[in-house]
């Protein structure tokens, strides 16, 4: 089925507020295999200016993904998740991700198109603090298979 | 882990020392559960392979997480990662054999950009493929 193209410029609700907690970090730190004390070690953390254990920069998938989740389960746009893959990815970071934040995610899907067989849809997330201070933004690009006519 | 680097003491066209990183089912499995990313193709061979998969593939972002690393590596805990982006263009197979694959990445300081930036130019392979390209990142380093 192919992608609904009514989606394109369709701005979802915002996430509910993620709190990033240090467990959260530690385990995706861990999940990545790397040691980094500035994930894990407050101490460590602050040595390096922070106000507390920051994320790898690619922690932000997590929380874009809270928001991601209600656009590839909505059921309209027609998304076939076994058939996804992850195009490309990009971050525009104002600054780490860090252990206390409550941060919301929403996303926009800015493109729709077909690529030989393939669809091409891609969506950019705002990530910012509950207080409204931007952290990231995520910019998306999912591969649907065979999905083009 | 590196030392920290400095601004002033780099220079574009500058190459930095390659990185191998190990990727296996396990790894799968633990970053499907670290993710959130549950997608089958991570972590089912039939289902991989009955969507024209070679075999079970990594998360590209998995992927993405590997040359990160290599960023913040060399930049040091004083940097700031500004923009990173990359594309995937090839998967990462990771066989159930008991060895699984391995991810290498390399680097070159692309340009040196006014606010104490630099641009990275990042190469990832596995299995001599090239498995990222237009791979880029922004650091602000002290």
């Amino acid at each position: 089925m192919p992608i609904n193209q009514d989606y394109l410029g369709r701005t979802f609700p915002a996430s509910a507020p993620y709190e990033v907690s240090r467990v959260k970090i530690a385990e995706f730190a861990d999940a990545i295999g790397d040691p980094n004390p500035v994930y894990r070690d407050r101490a460590a953390a602050r040595a390096a200016g922070h106000v507390d254990v920051i994320a790898p920069p690619t922690f932000a998938i997590v929380i874009s993904a809270a928001a991601g989740s209600s656009v590839i389960t909505d059921h309209e746009l027609g998304l076939n998740y076994a058939m996804v893959v992850h195009g490309e990815q990009r971050f525009e970071y104002s600054r780490p991700v860090t252990a206390g934040d409550v941060v919301t995610a929403q996303a926009t899907i800015t493109d729709i198109k077909a690529a030989g067989r393939n669809t091409l849809l891609t969506t950019r997330t705002e990530i910012r603090t509950v207080e409204g201070e931007h952290v990231c933004t995520a910019i998306s690009t999912l591969v649907e298979r065979g999905s083009a006519a | 882990m590196s030392g920290q680097v400095s601004y002033d003491e780099v220079e574009a066209g500058q190459e930095l020392a390659a990185a191998r990183y190990p990727v296996t089912r396990l790894s799968l499995v633990r970053y499907c559960g670290a993710s959130g990313d549950f997608n089958v193709i991570h972590w089912n061979e039939r289902i991989a392979k009955s969507v024209g998969l070679p075999d079970v593939i990594a998360h590209g972002m998995f992927t993405m997480a590997q040359a990160g690393r290599y960023v913040t590596d060399w930049a040091g805990p004083g940097s700031a990662v500004v923009e990173f982006g990359v594309r995937f263009s090839s998967p990462v197979v990771v066989p159930d054999d008991g060895t699984g694959a391995a991810i290498d990445v390399s680097g070159t300081i692309e340009e040196k950009l006014d606010g104490n930036r630099v641009v990275l130019a990042l190469t990832a392979r596995s299995a001599g493929t090239k498995v990222l390209t237009r791979a880029r990142a922004v650091v602000r380093l002290p």
